[in-house]
């Protein structure tokens, strides 16, 4: 069935392509002084612009054009100058019955992104749009259909979206999660959105299509309500078998949108193509061409951070491991990669850093609690043999406690003093004499013997013994 | 030619104390008073804020303060102007029930300096028409002969100063709304260039043809009304961001030494009245100094053909948001879709239906380009011919309307007949240039004919300059 490389039913192949629509996390609305800001009580952040009101005017918001330009430069797009558009259609919680939108001359154009493996998907463009308000249906199905009635909140009613467009160039869910959380990871490092699929700011429709590899494109269809990285995996897993199954039987597939209902697992027609309104678009006479200019986009470029993947390698060449392990990728995730290359030039093993990080620091953000000289003496001692790693990882803890600290006090308070072989050898002479028949089996050849006598040591020792020191002795004495 | 006093002297002998605010305030209010039910100017008389407003205008001025240019000056304003916690109804029932929560730029601007608001004033149904016979509250009369329409949109507020309820008044002219009623009421009217005043609280129409102007006595007064509310907002993102000329110093200059356009291949249909005004114009502003030149500008004829699209599918954009969820009238109904219909169903009058129809079939996917498209081009050569034009001349003159006051009723029942009223006023907005109607000389029933004034972009100065001189030789300059 399905791995990252390969998705194949029936001869057929997906083709896939994702619209991502994300929050930008400006002060204030696209194109009022209206806060931008998700849980206050409903309509509290409003003003005539967001309601719509008659004779109220839209005032383009710098900070969102400005994020909005970060995206596109992150995506490898062209930021060109751009217009606004009107997409008209009658809906409860859109105000003016149109959305400001970008039409036939987007600000982002022909970009692209990478995911594992080198495979590159396009981004054919990213544009801006203002978000609707958002309804409640009460009664009924919750759904607008059959419902007693419905509440609007008119607070996201022109909250800034960044539209992302992809090409259709995904060919297994796999490849669509990996693009889904790696652009989250872009937007999320360059500020322009916290991209949190379960509170909406960032929200994934995908259009799937199949076909017998080498054919033209398929018909496509558009599937909605998709609310994890998870689901989309799923949904369009589903969708593809759907159409393939279709196809077998003779039929032709209808251009349509449907929902991913995840309970049941399946998608359902949700509107077809005869239903699809018309959306009219024409500029919108109440603004003017946005033209950002080679200095403001020159200016925005310099400022973007180091990316994802360019961290993701960066920590790969500092540690020595492969640039698609899962250390690399958490550390990188939780952005202390950083902290990660700062404590391996103060000194220490770049390795064991990597690992003491992603297990003891998943509590803690992006700047550690341990000053990164502290973490880099503690993985000094361990590395030149001056602690075992049980007492390296029980000094850590001790560290992360204090919020840093001297490890070789912090050593000594806890007596880890290295052993020398002569009381090593007290210990294994105990554990033998204590469980002989372990000890005539590790002779016999039986490995797993060997932990019953290293426990032994460790615990009369209680756990200062090197665990490597012990099994060395064990193998010189079986001869 | 009206005999009432002008505002600059109203705010002079204010200003001086020579006269109390509210004794001038009371004045108009009597005449309202007197002849409103007859002439219907008014959907709301502002009698007791107005008299609260005159008293404070008193009260500062005897604290010593300075009041501004406009001290004491009644002023009406058109019903599509945004004021704040008063009704505010475009002459239709969709709004019944509805107060603006801010007022309208301008409306702020004049009330900075000393006007005193003394109505609201009719209009055609969201200032479509051309005889304000459209408002859902019964029709405007034309004050110097009631049996005959005091022409649209902005009859009420061209009314109001002809039978000199005001002042001063404000309009909106989206085609010819303030020209082509001050031409048949015998007052000035000016739609300056397009972002030069601030659109931010009309309520919209057409927004890329939309302009706000001044209906006053004199050409004097038109020039201090203009230039106390042009000039750069912020908070419209089409208004230019530059100052606004001073227009007091064209008064005087004459026209000597100005070349003054002819347009040779003028579409037809102007009464023979009305043609012989033009003419006798021409004579005077050579008799004054001018060079008369003739210039071709063959798009001219197409102007209203493409305003006819244009202006509708911006209106049936503008107009979706009177849905009935937010503000204003609500027809209820079993769900969204049948409550949208009723709504609007009952609450636009017939001819604001019909542009709503018109404007989304010349948006309509198969038809945009056919239709909206083309009238972009036309638009676009109508500059271009223009721009020609003004190679050789500074300013154009050709009349205002095609006829004088016409009856009511008499172009009711074809349309056409009635969009015929714009031919000459129509391709100032399309091409976004200012342009002014002055009364100059007589036609049927001695009722006045309007002479219009055209100049480029921004060329106001010019276009006062030569509308001053055909009032002086008209013998109309006010005291």
């Amino acid at each position: 069935m399905s791995d990252s490389a390969t998705w194949t039913h029936e001869g057929f192949e997906m083709v896939v392509g994702l619209e991502v629509h994300v929050e930008l996390a400006t002060e204030t609305k696209l194109f009022s002084g209206s806060p931008n800001r998700f849980g206050d009580d409903p309509n509290t952040n409003i003003d005539p612009v967001s309601l719509g009101l008659p004779g109220a005017l839209p005032v383009l918001n710098r900070q969102a054009v400005e994020l909005a330009m970060r995206i596109g430069l992150a995506l490898n797009c062209t930021v060109q100058s751009c217009t606004f558009a009107r997409k008209n259609y009658f809906y409860p919680d859109m105000p003016k019955a149109y959305q400001i939108s970008q039409y036939d001359r987007p600000l982002n154009i022909d970009g692209h992104l990478e995911i594992a493996d080198g495979i590159v998907i396009g981004v054919e463009r990213a544009h801006l749009e203002e978000d609707t308000g958002k309804s409640t249906h009460i009664g009924g199905s919750g759904r607008i259909h059959g419902s007693e009635g419905s509440l609007i909140d008119f607070n996201r009613a022109g909250v800034p979206l960044v539209e992302i467009v992809s090409r259709p160039d995904i060919r297994t869910p796999e490849q669509a999660r990996q693009y889904v959380n790696e652009l989250r990871a872009i937007l999320v490092e360059i500020g322009a959105s916290d991209a949190r699929m379960e509170e909406g700011s960032m929200r994934v429709d995908a259009n799937v299509s199949v076909r017998r590899p080498g054919e033209e494109f398929g018909t496509r269809c558009e599937i909605k309500n998709v609310n994890s990285v998870r689901s989309l995996g799923r949904a369009i897993d589903y969708e593809a078998r759907r159409q393939v199954a279709l196809i077998s039987d003779g039929e032709v597939i209808q251009q349509e949108t449907r929902h991913w209902d995840e309970g049941d697992g399946r998608t359902y027609t949700l509107r077809t193509k005869e239903d699809a309104d018309d959306y009219r678009y024409f500029p919108d006479p109440d603004l003017v061409p946005l033209d950002p200019g080679d200095e403001w986009i020159n200016t925005v470029r310099s400022q973007l951070p180091m990316l994802p993947a360019a961290r993701r390698a960066r920590l790969a060449e500092v540690t020595g491991q492969a640039v698609d392990s899962e250390a690399i990728a958490t550390v990188v995730e939780r952005r202390q990669d950083d902290y990660v290359v700062a404590v391996a030039e103060i000194g220490g093993g770049a390795e064991r850093v990597l690992v003491h990080v992603k297990e003891a620091f998943s509590e803690q953000g992006s700047e550690p609690s341990v000053p990164a000289a502290d973490l880099a003496a503690l993985v000094t001692m361990e590395v030149g043999g001056e602690l075992t790693s049980t007492q390296t990882k029980t000094l850590l803890g001790d560290l992360v406690e204090q919020g840093g600290g001297d490890p070789k006090a912090m050593a000594a308070a806890r007596g880890f003093e290295a052993m020398d072989t002569s009381e090593l050898d007290g210990f294994v002479d105990d554990a033998i004499a204590a469980d002989p028949d372990a000890w005539a089996k590790f002779c016999a050849g039986d490995g797993k013997a060997m932990g019953a006598l290293v426990g032994h040591v460790m615990k009369a020792s209680r756990g200062q013994a090197d665990g490597k020191a012990v099994t060395a002795i064990l193998n010189s004495r079986k001869g | 030619m009206s005999t009432f006093q002008s505002a600059r002297s109203i705010a002079a002998s204010v200003s001086t104390g020579e006269s109390s605010a509210v004794d001038v305030v009371s004045q108009h209010l009597a005449r309202i008073e007197e002849r409103e039910e007859e002439v219907h100017a008014f959907n709301l008389v502002l009698h007791d804020e107005a008299l609260q407003s005159a008293e404070r205008v008193d009260e500062r001025i005897a604290a010593g303060e300075q009041v501004g240019p406009l001290a004491g000056v009644p002023i009406a304003l058109k019903d599509n102007l945004c004021t704040r916690g008063i009704p505010t109804t475009c002459s239709s029932n969709i709004l019944d029930g509805w107060r603006p929560p801010y007022d309208a730029t301008v409306v702020s601007r004049l009330a900075d300096a000393g006007a005193v608001f003394v109505g609201k004033t009719n209009l055609d149904e969201f200032a479509m028409g051309s005889s304000t016979e459209n408002s859902a509250f019964g029709p405007t009369r034309n004050p110097l002969d009631t049996s005959r329409v005091p022409g649209g949109s902005s009859g009420g507020s061209a009314a109001a100063v002809a039978a000199g309820f005001s002042a001063m008044s404000l309009g909106s002219d989206t085609g010819g709304s303030i020209r082509q009623p001050a031409a048949l009421c015998g007052v000035v009217g000016v739609k300056p260039t397009y972002g030069a005043v601030s659109r931010l609280g009309l309520i919209a129409f057409a927004s890329s043809l939309d302009q706000i102007g001044p209906f006053t006595h004199d050409v004097a007064d038109a020039a201090l009304l203009l230039e106390c509310m042009a000039g750069h907002d912020p908070g419209d993102s089409t208004s230019i961001p530059k100052p606004f000329p001073s227009l007091s110093e064209s008064l005087d200059r004459g026209v000597a030494g100005l070349r003054i356009g002819r347009i040779v291949d003028l579409p037809s249909g102007a009464d023979a009245d009305v043609v012989a005004s033009v003419d006798r114009a021409f004579e005077v502003l050579a008799d004054a100094g001018a060079e008369i030149i003739d210039v071709t500008i063959p798009a001219f004829t197409y102007g209203l053909t493409a305003y006819y699209l244009i202006a509708p599918a911006e209106a049936s954009s503008n107009l979706a948001r009177y849905d009935g969820v937010r503000f204003g009238s609500r027809v209820e109904a079993a769900d969204t879709n049948s409550m949208y219909m009723a709504t609007r169903g009952e609450g636009f009058g017939p001819e604001v239906k019909r542009r709503i129809m018109l404007g989304t079939y010349a948006l309509s996917a198969g038809y945009y380009d056919a239709f909206y498209g083309k009238a972009l081009k036309v638009r676009r050569l109508m500059a271009q011919d223009f721009a020609t034009a003004y190679e050789s001349v500074d300013a154009l003159v050709t009349p205002a309307s095609p006829s004088v006051a016409f009856p009511f009723g008499s172009k009711t029942s074809d349309p056409l007949a009635m969009y015929l009223c714009d031919s000459y006023t129509i391709p100032s907005n399309l091409i976004g240039h200012p342009a002014m109607s002055v009364p100059f000389g007589a036609g049927e029933n001695d009722l006045p004919v309007g002479v219009q004034v055209l100049a480029p972009a921004m060329g106001e100065p010019t276009m006062f300059a030569v509308a001053a001189e055909l009032e002086r030789s008209a013998g109309g300059n006010h005291v």
